[in-house]
C-alpha cells in the first residue's frame, strides 16, 4: 500500500436528514468511488449516516492554528455585532 | 442489535457505556467552554500546558512537545496493530461457529476489529506518520501489539471468554482514553468503546449459554475462563512499580488511571458477572476486602507477560506470519485498484 497510490481522504457523514455533514475521520483509497465504499464500510456500519462526502485531504486548505488569534482577531473587537450589545429600554416588547 | 439479550441495568459494560457517553458530553462541553485570554502567542509550550490544564483537546496542527507526539504515535499505533492482529484468534472460529446466527455475529465482530484498527491508524496519521511506515513497523516487528493475542483459541468457548474477559479488560482500559488530551485519539476511542460494548456482551452471552447447557458445555466454558483469566489481567500491563511510561502520560492526560487501578476495577467488575454465569474465577485467593472496599486477588505472572511481549508466547510467530502473508497476498488488489485509478485519471486528462 504505497501512499502515493492510495491517497488520504477526509470523510464527512450526514447522520440524519436535516443535519449537516460532520467530519468523522479519514481513510486511504485509490479513487473517489472506492473511498466512498470504504467510508460506508468503515464509518456507517451501524446506520450512522444517510449521506457521505469524501474529500481528498490534499484538496483541503486549512488556516494554521498557530496564527488563529491574529487570523480571527478582526472579529474580536466588534461586540456590536451581537444583539446583547444593545440596551433595550424597559417596557419594550417583541424586540 | 445483537447486544440486547440482557437487561440494560445489570448487563456487563452497561455502566461503562454511560461513562463513554459522559466522556463524549465532556468533550463537547470542553469545546464550548472558551478559555478567556488564551492566545497561542509567543510561548507555544505555555499554551500547550494551558490547553491540557483546562481539560481541552490538542488538535493535529497545534504545537506539541516532540515527546508527546512520539508517545502518542507509539501508543495509538500499537493499539491499532492490536486491533488488526486481534482479528486472528476470533477469525479462527468464523467457519466453525455453531450456528448461522453465531457466524453472522462473529463476522460482524471481526469486521469491527478491522474498523477499529483503521480509526486508530487514521488518528495516528494526524500526528505526521504515514500509514506505510506504521504497517512496516508492525510487519518488521519494531512495534508491538497486545500480548493477549498471542494465546490460542482452542475451543468455541474461547470466543466467549475473549468477548467477556479480553474485550472487558480492553473496555476498562479504553474508556478513560475517551478523555485523552489528544482530540483525534479521544474521538476515535469514543467510537471504539461504543462498539466494544457489543463485543463484550456477545462474549458474555456465549459463555452464559454454554454454562447453562450440558455438563460438557459448562466444563468447556470453565476451561476457557481458566485459561483466559490471568492473561486478561496481564493486559493492564506491568504493576505500577515497574511501569515505565506512566507518570509523564498521566501528566499529559493521555493516561488517566494507573495500570493497577484499572486492573483492580476489572477484577471487581468480573466477580459478580462470573457468579451470574455460574463459573468460577480460577483464583483461590480471590476474596472481598472490607477495608479496601475491593477484592484481593492473585497477580498474573508478569514474567510470562514479558516473555510473550518479547515474542515467546504460544502464537507470536503464527500471528506475524499470517499478517505478513495476508499483506503480501493482498498486494495485487492494491496494485489493481491503483492501476484502475490511474487509468481513469488518464482518461479524464484525454477528455479534458
Amino acid at each position: 500500500m504505497s501512499t502515493e497510490h492510495t491517497p488520504l481522504w477526509e470523510v464527512f457523514v450526514r447522520a440524519r436528514r436535516g443535519l449537516s455533514h460532520t467530519h468523522v475521520g479519514s481513510l486511504h483509497a485509490p479513487d473517489a468511488e472506492l473511498a466512498l465504499r470504504n467510508a460506508r464500510d468503515l464509518y456507517t456500519r451501524r446506520q450512522e449516516g444517510v449521506s457521505i462526502w469524501v474529500v481528498p485531504a490534499s484538496a483541503i486548505t486549512a488556516s494554521s492554528p498557530d496564527e488563529k488569534d491574529a487570523f480571527f482577531d478582526p472579529a474580536a473587537d466588534k461586540v456590536y455585532r451581537h444583539p446583547t450589545f444593545y440596551e433595550v429600554p424597559d417596557g419594550v416588547a417583541h424586540l | 442489535m445483537y447486544g440486547n439479550d440482557f437487561p440494560a441495568g445489570d448487563a456487563p459494560g452497561g455502566g461503562l457505556l454511560d461513562e463513554v457517553e459522559a466522556a463524549e458530553a465532556a468533550l463537547r462541553e470542553a469545546a464550548e467552554r472558551g478559555r478567556r485570554g488564551a492566545t497561542a502567542g509567543e510561548d507555544l509550550a505555555a499554551y500547550f500546558a494551558e490547553v491540557i490544564d483546562a481539560d481541552q483537546k490538542i488538535e493535529p496542527r497545534d504545537w506539541m512537545p516532540e515527546a508527546y507526539r512520539k508517545t502518542l504515535i507509539r501508543q495509538i499505533a500499537q493499539h491499532a496493530h492490536s486491533e488488526i492482529i486481534g482479528m486472528q484468534p476470533e477469525g479462527n472460529w468464523i467457519s466453525r461457529a455453531p450456528s448461522l446466527k453465531r457466524k453472522a455475529i462473529l463476522l460482524a465482530k471481526v469486521q469491527d476489529e478491522a474498523g477499529h484498527g483503521l480509526y486508530l491508524y487514521a488518528a495516528a496519521e494526524t500526528l505526521g506518520v504515514s500509514r506505510d511506515e506504521l504497517v512496516d513497523l508492525l510487519l518488521s516487528g519494531r512495534q508491538k501489539y497486545s500480548s493477549i493475542f498471542n494465546y490460542p483459541t482452542l475451543t468455541w468457548a474461547d470466543v466467549g471468554a475473549i468477548g467477556w474477559l479480553v474485550d472487558g479488560a480492553a473496555i476498562v482500559n479504553q474508556v478513560p482514553l475517551c478523555r485523552c488530551s489528544y482530540g483525534p485519539y479521544a474521538r476515535a476511542m469514543i467510537r471504539v468503546c461504543k462498539e466494544e460494548s457489543f463485543h463484550q456482551r456477545q462474549g458474555y452471552e456465549i459463555l452464559h449459554t454454554l454454562a447453562h447447557g450440558t455438563p460438557a458445555q459448562k466444563a468447556m466454558a470453565q476451561d476457557a475462563v481458566d485459561r483466559w483469566w490471568y492473561p486478561s489481567l496481564a493486559m493492564f500491563g506491568p504493576p505500577d512499580s515497574d511501569s515505565t511510561h506512566s507518570a509523564q502520560s498521566m501528566a499529559w492526560k493521555i493516561k488517566r488511571f494507573s495500570n493497577d487501578e484499572l486492573r483492580q476495577r476489572f477484577v471487581d467488575m468480573c466477580v459478580q458477572q462470573a457468579e451470574v454465569l455460574g463459573l468460577t474465577i480460577p483464583d483461590p485467593a480471590l476474596r472481598w476486602n472490607d477495608e479496601r472496599q475491593a477484592y484481593d486477588y492473585t497477580q498474573p505472572d508478569y514474567d510470562e507477560l514479558m516473555r510473550v511481549i518479547k515474542g515467546e508466547g504460544p502464537c507470536n510467530r503464527q500471528r506475524m506470519e499470517h499478517r505478513r502473508r495476508a499483506h503480501a497476498e493482498g498486494a495485487w488488489v492494491r496494485e489493481a485498484a491503483a492501476a484502475y485509478a490511474a487509468k481513469q485519471r488518464n482518461k479524464e486528462k484525454v477528455a479534458a
